[in-house]
């Protein structure tokens, strides 16, 4: 478990152009793009960042490259790798430095270009001997395993699970910048072509190029700047597993202590989280993690799903930019939960607004329920 | 290194499965350790390599669809000795592998020909 962190605050936040980039575009042009979106978001300048974050899967060097593309020698970085939960893990490093005092302003990055140069060249598998030889599809065999066995033991139906996509799609069709946006039923998602049952490709996310970029700083200095700083409130992450078959209960993840150590940084409850923004790279994860979470007990996830709850003006507003099943999903998609978390703080967030928004609760996992993270955001009083 | 051990754990493995063997390791308290490791993870201690009976029973599986619209199993098989591993259900229709259904090992090979621990049906093996 990583510390927190009340005492630092996002400041600015910004994605890079979405969906499919010009051949050629780079994860550095897209984290540059984002970053310098972030930075005019909040009044800064490259010249005020002295601590660097990034992640690709692309490039074991990401603050390295990044820092060369943007010219920038900063006293602080860290480019930790945790697969969808890096952004989060960056978050919980960056407020620990600043409140160290090892950087002041830190700038957080990700990018992916994985639909214009395909899966396989974006996120090459690391080969285990103990798994390649079955030849899984990877990661969506491993999620398709435990929604198998989700399935099996609470009688969780293929028809909750996708109650999760219609309810994402929903929530896309209020975001102009959603990729899909057309109409989805759930008897659209059952008919869909099988993948790894009982996951059929509605049932996974999509595959996108972009990126996006945060700015976090001190609260003091937050206070001076353009946009209502949203504090960091608590974070905490942690790693279960690296292989799904040595995840030891495949119908629970390492969620159920993190988002109860954030709640506990924050000193806030369930209760008090207006808006929650959740990583669904499948429909099982969102099921999942809103029991692990505790927002239902164990097993109720998919009877929560199914009575609309999570779907726009239901009584919890999940995944309110339409997700990673229907919004964006350039990989390693934490970092636009929290570009979407922050924007529904501050008011910003149109046609999907959440009234009224104070706190929210963001939740990323990596690899194949192997590293969650989670962080509580809350609107910084007076 | 000075001392070099005479196999790694997966060479180690990897030659009781040339035996016709599924071998995994044990820990000081008597506890399954897989896959096999250098060391206990449960306290850095010494694992000793123990070969199981083979049986076991399957903890989830899925069927996947290849490009060409073949299906084929992936499961993660719980064996009798308390440890878990990925694996395919061979000998019956994939859909038809059921979560809690008994399977014993058996040895296959992969693509490449290298021996592979399989499992079947109890009541179905392979002759």
């Amino acid at each position: 478990m990583s510390g927190s962190a009340s005492s630092c605050a996002i400041v600015g936040a910004a994605e890079s152009r979405l969906g499919v980039c010009p051949a050629g575009t780079t994860p550095y042009d897209l984290m540059a793009e984002a970053s310098a979106r972030a930075l005019d978001d909040c009044g800064l300048a490259l010249t005020d960042v002295d601590g660097v974050f990034a992640a690709t899967t692309q490039t074991r060097f990401a603050t390295t490259g990044l820092c060369e593309y943007l010219g920038l020698r900063p006293r602080y970085q860290d480019s930790t790798q945790i697969g969808g939960a890096s952004s989060l893990s960056h978050i919980a490093h960056a407020a620990a430095a600043i409140r160290l005092g090892l950087c002041e302003v830190a700038l957080i990055a990700h990018a992916s270009t994985q639909r214009s140069i395909g899966r396989a060249a974006a996120s090459p598998r690391e080969p285990n001997p103990y798994e390649t030889p079955y030849r899984p599809f990877l990661p969506v065999t491993a999620y398709a395993l435990a929604a198998k066995r989700h399935m099996h033991q609470y009688g969780t139906t293929r028809a909750q699970l996708a109650a999760v996509a219609v309810a994402a799609r929903k929530w896309a069709m209020l975001n102009p910048a959603a990729w899909s946006r057309d109409p989805l039923t759930i008897e659209d998602v059952l008919s869909s072509r099988m993948i790894s049952d009982p996951l059929t490709i509605r049932d996974c996310c999509l595959v996108s190029d972009g990126g996006g970029a945060i700015v976090l700083t001190s609260v003091e200095r937050a206070r001076d700047l353009h946009k209502v700083p949203i504090a960091v409130a608590g974070v905490a992450e942690m790693l279960s597993h690296h292989s799904i078959s040595s995840m030891l209960d495949l119908t629970e993840t390492a969620a159920v202590r993190t988002g109860r150590e954030a709640l506990a940084q924050a000193g806030l409850a369930l209760s008090d989280i207006d808006v929650v923004e959740l990583y669904d790279a499948f429909t099982i994860n969102t099921v999942m993690f809103l029991e692990d979470l505790g927002f239902c007990g164990k097993g109720e996830g998919g009877a929560l799903v199914e009575g609309g709850a999570i779907e726009p003006g239901g009584e919890l507003p999940v995944n309110t930019n339409g997700g990673a099943l229907s919004y964006c999903h350039p990989g390693m998609y934490g970092l636009l939960l929290v570009i979407e978390a922050v924007r529904q703080l501050r008011g910003e967030a149109g046609a999907r607004q959440v009234v009224p928004c104070n706190a929210a609760l963001v939740h990323a996992n990596g690899g194949v329920f192997s590293t969650q993270a989670t962080a509580v955001l809350a609107r910084l009083r007076g | 290194m000075n001392e070099p051990a005479s196999q790694s754990p997966l060479g180690e493995f990897r030659r009781y499965l040339r035996l016709g063997q599924l071998a995994f390791q044990r820990n000081g308290d008597g506890k399954p350790v897989f896959y096999p490791r250098v060391l206990d993870p449960a306290d850095g201690g010494p694992v000793t390599w123990a070969v199981s009976n083979g049986t076991g029973t399957v903890y989830s599986t899925t069927t996947l669809f290849d490009p060409d619209g073949s299906a084929r199993n992936v499961a993660l098989i719980d064996l009798d000795e308390g440890f878990r591993m990925m694996s395919r259900v061979e000998g019956v229709a994939s859909d038809r592998v059921e979560i809690g259904m008994r399977v014993r090992f058996f040895v296959g090979s992969d693509e490449q020909g290298e021996p592979i621990a399989l499992f079947a049906p109890v009541g179905e093996d392979r002759a």
